[in-house]
């Protein structure tokens, strides 16, 4: 299995032993996150920024009894672990009790996951710039700026702790966005990919293309009054959205009663339909397009979970304190997910084309929570909505706000396409979870009001 | 939390600072679960700050507690809101986050030239020869100050990080958009246009690892002559809603539409509080909701709220700053209601 060259297995075994050896607490638990981040900012076709920044930190957690602290670090030498070991001893001595406080983990088994990529580690700042003067080119030669940014890490993250636990997993992500606009600002469009290893990722010429073709067709957009439309979500699209479900599945704030995933009376939604019998949404550290950790931050073995299985909800994440409580098996939720739906998977071009009138979305932004109890966002669209009529995107139209709920999007399905993995983050940059989506086809999407933003 | 910063340059800079800064918070739901019913209430009246401990012990979350859990269980009976329009007062805690999202970003000039396109967005403030000592954001009592100086707030500061002392500045003077927020790096660009050299300091980095780039400092509505309070806003309105604290969020990456809710919502009759009402979001476009404003408080209304972490950047990078502000009416904005049925 590859491992990171800043900080191998075995080193982080090292290190972490050298971290607990230093310890006087009743239990100790280290966590080490390493990693080589390396971005390229540009804007208006040219490069504004790059920089690259290794760092290693040593997170030491020192619990005696009910009562823990943790101090983080990047001074690695023995004096500067012995500082941040004194420091959590003497802060976890000063703490309350917390009565939620689990005991430490014994060793566990974890599986290896082939998340760390040559070609996204060797994405130095040379190949960042030719990626970007390729994106460059593309909107350059269409007379258009773009903005955007290419952006690599490569780590690893390893806990281990007093009571015989080691994990390790070295990952790549690599994430290039970019936005391109006309001159004269009336038009806009947008291109992101991501995944752990560059070489899966969209090219950045090919990306840019489908960036300039949006901003292209953006620029002689016409009004549209808002209202509900059947709409057609563009994988990104779909991932902003069906995210907000998909990272809101707690089963603590179900059994409290303040989740959408209550039910009312008490207890859960577990065993209910919450969504059409065609959606299947899991997480699984393995699956090839996701790659996440096979371990949470202490230490407990992630593995594939169904979350909503043909539209019923399956399983809610349950902490170890929660999950204790409740008698339950702790479930972690890995980070990412992958939603597919049954039946045949259509390309995005296929489903416009069953579409009689909708509207075809490439983004949505700035997604704000308006009522928890409903799963009820709010947020925009941006970079290019067209109008489908006839099966055919016929013209560009304004932006829209939307009022509307991902569990109501999936009971209002059409038809669901073939999932791949997206950057659906907000912030367009590493930062996001692994997400892998489908385009969507779903009938009476609430738009509010028109936005006249490019 | 504690930001200790050393900057030096080659441009004979060398400064080093020590901030701290503070916020603490409260959050309580309140629940029913025989109905399948939640609300919450946060205390969105404590304001994160550049201040230390003391600044907890004065918050008094747990002396405040009691009136926030009985407005958390109000809120469960609350009357549901009419959509429709409404003249809205709002309270600083709430208006400063209004101020934040639809006059502090369209301001940056960064974001209004284009480069920050692919994340935080554009700006409708663009370009900039169309827009100063033009473009008219509201009325004529509308003023709005940059600083990083004043005590307390969160972007306050000796220098920022390329090294120039920030400066107290109009960015919109009697309605009138008269500057942007600039770094060293941006000023001449508008140099022609304005005649200034100077940066007004506005650049920061969130750590050693992140490059330097233009940051909103804290950008203020200033208070009206007449020293106005709340009850002369509340006692002025026929018909309105008076919105207490930050709620849900949203704005278009122009800053054109937005959508703002709070944390706690009372009718207003007759200049009168007449009931609490639940659901309620209003929505509206930047240039109409500021000039609709037609009443604003005065000095000793007067009040600081903030964000203590503010996004923008590629990577992202988080900053805080703080929004100073006295209450103030707006005539006639669309109210959403948001109430659903949960199916």
């Amino acid at each position: 299995m590859a491992e990171f060259s800043g900080l191998s297995r075995a080193a982080a075994r090292q290190l972490a032993e050298r971290a607990l050896a230093l310890s006087k607490a009743e239990a100790c638990q280290v966590n080490i996150n390493a990693s080589a981040n390396g971005n390229t900012r540009y804007a208006r076709n040219e490069v504004t920024t790059a920089g690259d920044t290794d760092n290693a930190t040593v997170t030491v957690t020192s619990r005696f009894g009910k009562r823990a602290a943790s101090v983080g670090t990047n001074v690695l030498d023995q004096a500067g672990l012995a500082r941040a070991v004194e420091a959590s001893e003497r802060l976890a001595k000063l703490a309350p009790e917390n009565p939620e406080l689990m005991a430490p983990l014994a060793a566990q088994v974890y599986t290896d996951v082939p998340a760390y990529a040559e070609a996204t580690a060797g994405l130095d700042a040379v190949r960042r710039a030719d990626a970007v003067r390729n994106a460059a080119a593309e909107s350059n030669r269409a007379g258009l700026l773009a903005t955007g940014i290419v952006h690599r890490v490569g780590g690893a993250s390893a806990v281990a702790n007093s009571a015989g636990l080691f994990g390790y997993h070295a990952s790549t992500t690599t994430v290039h966005t970019l936005t391109v606009r006309s001159p004269d600002g009336k038009g806009s469009g947008w291109g992101g990919t991501a995944h752990n290893d560059w070489a899966r990722a969209t090219p950045p010429a090919q990306l840019a293309t489908r960036a300039v073709r949006k901003a292209q067709g953006t620029r002689a957009s016409t009004a549209l009054e808002p209202g509900k439309y059947t709409v057609v979500l563009e994988p990104t699209a779909a991932g902003n959205l069906v995210s907000l479900l998909a990272f809101s599945m707690n089963a603590r704030p179900a059994d409290e009663g303040r989740s959408f995933f209550s039910r009312r009376g008490g207890g859960n939604r577990i065993g209910e339909k919450v969504a059409d019998e065609r959606i299947t949404i899991s997480s699984d550290p393995q699956d090839p397009d996701l790659l996440t950790s096979p371990f949470t931050g202490e230490g407990l073995p992630v593995g594939r979970t169904a979350w909503i299985e043909n539209g019923v909800l399956k399983n809610l994440a349950y902490d170890r304190f929660w999950a204790d409580k409740q008698g339950m098996k702790p479930t972690p939720f890995a980070g990412g997910y992958r939603l597919k739906g049954t039946g045949t998977a259509q390309s995005l071009e296929e489903l416009i084309k069953g579409v009689e009138r909708g509207l075809l979305v490439t983004r949505f932004w700035y997604i704000r929570a308006v009522d928890q109890r409903t799963l009820l966002y709010t947020g925009i669209t941006r970079d290019g909505v067209f109008l489908i009529e006839r099966g055919e995107v016929s013209r560009a139209v304004n932006n829209f706000r939307f009022n509307e709920s991902p569990v109501a999007m999936l009971n209002n399905l059409v038809a669901v396409g073939k999932p791949e993995r997206v950057s659906s983050s907000e912030s367009g940059d590493v930062g996001g979870p692994a997400v892998v989506v489908p385009p969507l086809v779903v009938k009476d999407f609430a738009f509010t009001s028109v936005s006249e933003a490019v | 939390m504690r930001d200790q910063k050393t900057y030096a340059s080659t441009d004979d800079v060398f400064t080093v600072q020590d901030v701290y800064r503070c916020f603490p918070q409260m959050n309580i739901t309140a629940v029913d679960t025989a109905r399948g019913l939640f609300e919450t209430r946060n205390s969105a009246e404590v304001a994160p700050m550049a201040l230390g401990w003391e600044w907890v012990l004065k918050s008094d979350l747990p002396g405040n507690a009691p009136r926030w859990a009985e407005q958390a269980v109000q809120k469960l009976t609350a009357k549901s809101v009419e959509p429709g329009r409404y003249d809205l007062i709002l309270e600083p805690h709430h208006l400063f986050l209004t101020i934040h999202e639809s006059i502090a970003h369209p301001t940056e000039l960064d974001r209004a030239l284009g480069f920050e396109a692919n994340y935080a967005g554009t700006s409708f403030l663009a370009p900039p020869e169309q827009i100063l000592k033009k473009f008219k954001y509201g009325p004529e009592f509308m003023n709005i100050q940059g600083d990083r100086s004043q005590a307390g707030s969160l972007s306050a500061c000796g220098w920022d990080d390329d090294g120039v002392a920030p400066e107290t500045y109009l960015i919109i003077k009697n309605g009138i958009v008269v500057d942007y927020q600039t770094t060293r790096d941006q000023v001449a660009w508008l140099t022609p246009l304005t005649g200034r050299t100077r940066s007004h300091g506005t650049s920061y980095a969130e750590s050693w690892a992140d490059v330097q780039f233009q940051r909103m400092p804290n950008v203020s509505l200033l208070p009206g002559e007449r020293d106005l309070k709340i009850d002369d806003l509340i006692a002025a309105t026929e018909n309105g809603i008076y919105i207490v604290g930050r709620g849900s969020y949203s704005i278009d990456q122009q800053r054109y539409n937005f959508q703002f809710g709070g944390q706690v919502f009372y009718e207003v009759k007759g200049g009168k509080i007449t009931g609490m009402l639940k659901d309620v979001a209003y929505q509206s476009r930047t240039p109409d909701f500021w000039n609709a404003m037609d009443m604003i408080g005065g000095q000793s209304s007067y009040l600081m709220n903030g964000t203590f972490t503010d996004g923008k950047g590629q990577p992202g990078q988080s900053n805080a700053v703080s929004h100073g502000t006295p209450p103030a009416r707006f005539k006639g904005i669309n109210v959403i209601n948001t109430g659903r049925d949960r199916g």
